[in-house]
C-alpha cells in the first residue's frame, strides 16, 4: 500500500513537471503545426540560467528572470529562424528545431562544461514538510507542485477567459480567418512560441535542482514530452494535463513493481519451465520494460488514433 | 559507342575510382576512413530514398542498419560455433533481408501518413529499439555490444577477410552495386511515383495510386539497403554496439544526407564523404567540432535547403549552355565568400576561446588561435574577433544580394539563349 501511495505522489509530481513542459509544446504545435524538437532544450536552458543567476542574486529572482530570458530567446528563434524556414514546409521546420536542439546542447557544453553543475534546492525550502508512511517530502517538492498547478490555472484562465486567449484559440484552428480579421498572426505566433519556451524554462528552473542540471537532461526528457502531447491530443491543454499525469504515474509505478509475465502465469496456474535464451522474455519484470512503455503508447496512439485522447484534429 | 559512353561513363569512372583509391591513399588511417565512407554511403543513399525521393523524414532509420548489424554478428558467431556456413562475401544480402523484413513490418503501420506523423512514429520506434538494447541482454548485450570474428569457415579464392584491404574491396563492390541499384530505382515508374506522392499526395491518389502502398514500398526498399549497409558495418568493425541502432546513428545519417543535399542523387555521397572526413580529422584539432556541425546544419536548412549538391546543381543550366556565363558570377561570389570567411574566422575565434576557458585549460590563459599566440584574459583578442564578426556580417549583407542578382542575370541569359 505504501509503495502505491509513494509512487502515486511521486508520479503526480513528475507528471506535473511533464505538464509544465508539454503545455507550451502542445500550444506551439496546435497553433503553428511545428513540433518543436528543441523544447526540452529550452527546459535545459532554464535550469542552467537559474543556476547562473542564483549564483549572483539567489534563487527567488532567478525563478522570475530565467524563464523570461528563455522566453525572449525563444521569441528571437521564432522571429529570425523558424519564420524563415516556414516557407519550406513542416519537414524543414522539424529539421530546424532538431538542429537547434543539437546546437543548444553543444553550446551548453561549451559554456558550462560536460559535467553536471551544482544547482541546489534553496536553503529556505530544504526541510521536511510532512512524512507519509515513513517517507519524507521536502517543502520544495510541494512548492513545485503548487507552482505547476497555479500555472495550469493561469494558463487555462488566459486561454478561455481573456481576449488574447480568444485570439490564440482562433488562430489555433483558423489562422487565415484570424489574420483577415486584422490580427497580426505572425506576432501571435511569436508570442506563443516565446510563452511556450518560457514555460519550459520555468520547468527547468524548478526541476533542474531535483533532476540534476547536466547537458544530457534535454535528450532524456525530450522524447517523453512528445509522447505526452501526442497522447493528450495536439493543441489540447486538458489533454496535456491528463496525459502528463498518466505518463508520470505510469512511469513511477512501473519501476516500483517487480511483477513479471512468469509470475502472472504462475498465479493463473500455468507453469513455464523451459531453458533457453527466450526464457528471459517471460521473466522480464514490469520495472524492466518500463522505459519502452511510453514509446509503445506513442506509436500505438499515432497508428490507431492520431488525434490523441482530447485532440480535435489529426497530427 | 559515344552515347553508351556518355550514358555509362560516370559508372565506369566510379568503378575505376573505387578500384584505385586504396592505391592512392595507402596509409592505414585512409583505408579505415574509406571503409567507413563506403558503408555509410550505402546507408545515406538508402536514407535519401525516404527523405529526398519520398519526402519522409525519419528519426529512427538506424533501426534497420543496426538490427541487420546485430543479426550479422550473431550469424558470424553462430558459424564459428558450428551453424551451417554462409559466405561472408554475401552477408550484405542477409543484412538486406533482415532490413527488408523489418521495413515491411514497421513500414506497414507507419507509412499511412507522411510529414510530422511519420516522423514521430519513426522517433517512437527508434526510442523503443534503443531502450530494448538495454533490456534484451541476450540479443543485444547491453552497452558493451557484441564482438565477432569475420575470419570463419572455408576460404573461397583465398579470401579470408583477415587483412583490411580485402574488407575494403568487399565494401567497395557492394557499395558500387547498391549505388547502381538505388540509382536505377529512381528511374523506374515507381521512383517517379514516389516523387509524386512526396510532392502532391492528393493528386497522386486521384490519378489512381494508393499513396500508402507507394510510401510503404519506398520505406521497405530503403530499409533493405540500410540493412545491407548495417551488415557491412558489422563485418568492417567485427563489433556492433547499441549506438548503431540509436538516435546517434539516425541523427548522423540525417546530417550527412541533408548537408550533402537531399534533392539530388549525389547529395548523400558528397555529405557522407565530407562529414566522415571532417569527423575524423577536425575532431583532433578542435573540441567544438560538433557545435560547428550543428551550426552548419542549421545554416543549410535556413539558407540552402538543397544542401551542397543543391548549390552545385543551381549552376547546371549555365555550364550546359555556355561556360562563359559562369565568369560573370566570379567576382560577386568571391566577395560573398570573402565576407563569409571573415565572419567565420571571428565566430570560430570566439567559440575556440570560450572552449579554451571552460573546458580545455581552466585557469590557464595562453593559447594559440589560428597559430597566433594570445592571452584569453586580455580584451584585444575578443575585440578583434567581435570586429571581424561585425565586418563579416555587414559584408554578407552587402554581397549576398549581389550574388542573387548576378545568378538571376545569368539565368535570364540562359533562358534567352534557349529561346533564341
Amino acid at each position: 500500500m505504501d509503495i502505491l501511495i509513494f509512487s502515486l505522489f511521486n508520479g503526480i509530481l513528475y507528471g506535473m513537471l511533464l505538464f509544465m513542459l508539454s503545455s507550451g509544446l502542445t500550444l506551439i504545435f496546435g497553433m503553428m503545426g511545428v513540433l518543436n524538437f528543441a523544447h526540452a532544450s529550452f527546459f535545459m536552458l532554464g535550469a542552467y540560467f537559474a543556476y547562473q543567476i542564483s549564483k549572483f542574486v539567489g534563487f527567488w529572482p532567478a525563478l522570475i528572470i530565467a524563464p523570461v530570458v528563455v522566453g525572449v530567446i525563444g521569441a528571437i528563434v521564432e522571429r529570425y529562424g523558424l519564420r524563415r524556414v516556414h516557407k519550406f514546409g513542416h519537414v524543414a521546420e522539424l529539421l530546424f528545431t532538431f538542429g537547434l536542439a543539437y546546437v543548444i546542447e553543444e553550446a551548453v557544453q561549451m559554456i558550462w562544461g560536460k559535467v553536471p553543475v551544482s544547482y541546489h534546492i534553496p536553503e529556505v525550502m530544504n526541510f521536511t514538510l510532512f512524512s507519509l508512511y515513513g517517507l519524507e517530502y521536502s517543502a520544495y517538492r510541494v512548492f513545485m507542485l503548487l507552482v505547476a498547478v497555479s500555472m495550469f490555472v493561469a494558463l487555462f484562465f488566459l486561454l478561455t477567459r481573456t481576449r488574447v486567449g480568444l485570439i490564440i484559440q482562433g488562430a489555433l484552428t483558423y489562422p487565415n480567418i484570424v489574420a483577415s480579421l486584422g490580427h497580426n498572426v505572425p506576432l501571435v505566433f511569436m508570442m506563443v512560441f516565446g510563452l511556450g519556451c518560457a514555460l519550459a524554462g520555468l520547468a527547468g528552473v524548478l526541476a533542474g535542482n531535483i533532476l540534476g542540471t547536466e547537458p544530457g537532461m534535454a535528450i532524456q526528457l525530450g522524447p517523453i514530452v512528445f509522447v505526452v502531447i501526442v497522447i493528450g491530443g495536439l493543441g489540447s491543454l486538458n489533454g496535456a494535463l491528463v496525459a502528463s499525469l498518466f505518463i508520470g504515474i505510469m512511469q513511477t509505478t512501473a519501476v516500483s513493481y517487480d511483477v513479471s509475465m512468469n509470475g502472472f502465469l504462475n498465479v493463473i496456474g500455468v507453469q513455464v519451465d523451459f531453458d533457453s535464451a527466450w526464457r528471459m522474455l517471460v521473466d522480464l519484470t514490469v520495472a524492466q520494460i518500463s522505459p519502452i512503455l511510453p514509446y509503445l503508447l506513442l506509436t500505438l496512439m499515432l497508428i490507431v488514433r492520431p488525434r490523441g485522447l482530447f485532440g480535435v484534429r489529426d497530427v | 559507342m559515344k552515347t553508351l559512353l556518355r550514358k555509362y561513363g560516370v559508372w565506369v569512372a566510379a568503378a575505376i575510382l573505387f578500384a584505385v583509391l586504396p592505391a592512392v591513399f595507402t596509409s592505414n588511417f585512409a583505408l579505415t576512413l574509406l571503409c567507413k565512407m563506403g558503408v555509410l554511403i550505402i546507408f545515406a543513399i538508402a536514407y535519401n530514398m525516404l527523405l529526398g525521393q519520398g519526402g519522409m523524414l525519419s528519426f529512427g532509420h538506424a533501426i534497420y542498419f543496426g538490427m541487420a548489424g546485430y543479426c550479422s554478428i550473431h550469424l558470424l558467431n553462430g558459424m564459428a560455433e558450428g551453424m551451417p556456413y554462409f559466405p561472408v562475401s554475401l552477408f550484405p544480402l542477409f543484412g538486406a533481408l533482415v532490413g527488408l523484413v523489418m521495413g515491411i513490418a514497421i513500414g506497414y503501420v507507419s507509412t499511412r501518413r507522411a510529414g510530422t506523423t511519420f516522423a514521430m512514429i519513426s522517433l517512437g520506434f527508434g526510442e523503443m529499439v534503443t531502450a530494448m538494447t538495454l533490456i534484451f541482454v541476450t540479443f543485444f548485450n547491453g552497452e558493451d555490444g557484441i564482438q565477432a570474428d569475420r575470419w570463419v569457415g572455408p576460404e573461397p579464392f583465398g579470401i579470408t577477410y583477415g587483412p583490411q584491404i580485402e574488407v575494403y574491396y568487399l565494401i567497395a563492390i557492394w557499395c558500387f552495386l547498391a549505388m547502381i541499384a538505388m540509382y536505377a530505382i529512381t528511374k523506374t515508374p515507381f521512383g517517379r511515383m514516389s516523387n509524386a506522392v512526396r510532392d502532391n499526395p492528393e493528386r497522386a491518389e486521384f490519378v489512381g495510386y494508393n499513396t500508402q502502398r507507394v510510401r510503404w514500398l519506398a520505406f521497405s526498399l530503403s530499409a533493405m539497403f540500410a540493412g545491407a549497409a548495417g551488415s557491412l558495418h558489422a563485418i568492417n568493425y567485427e563489433h556492433i554496439g547499441f549506438e548503431s541502432v540509436s538516435a546517434i546513428q539516425s541523427g548522423a545519417v540525417l546530417f550527412m544526407v541533408f548537408i550533402g543535399g537531399a534533392g539530388h542523387f549525389l547529395g548523400p555521397i558528397i555529405g557522407t564523404v565530407l562529414l566522415v572526413f571532417l569527423d575524423s580529422t577536425l575532431a583532433d584539432y578542435t573540441e567544438a567540432w560538433l557545435l560547428y556541425l550543428g551550426l552548419v546544419f542549421v545554416a543549410i536548412i535556413m539558407f540552402a535547403p538543397g544542401g551542397l549538391a543543391g548549390l552545385i546543381v543551381m549552376h547546371e543550366p549555365m555550364w550546359k549552355t555556355d561556360v562563359r556565363l559562369l565568369r560573370k558570377l566570379f567576382v560577386p561570389y568571391l566577395l560573398a565568400l570573402g565576407s563569409s570567411l571573415i565572419l567565420l574566422i571571428g565566430a570560430i575565434g570566439i567559440i575556440e576561446m570560450i572552449y579554451f576557458i571552460t573546458i580545455i585549460a581552466v585557469g590557464r590563459v595562453d593559447m594559440h588561435l589560428f597559430s597566433i599566440p594570445i592571452k584569453v584574459n586580455e580584451v584585444t583578442p575578443w575585440l578583434v574577433c567581435t570586429a571581424l564578426i561585425a565586418v563579416g556580417v555587414q559584408g554578407c549583407r552587402l554581397s549576398y544580394p549581389k550574388v542573387a542578382e548576378s545568378w538571376n542575370d545569368a539565368m535570364i541569359a540562359v533562358k534567352a539563349r534557349i529561346a533564341g
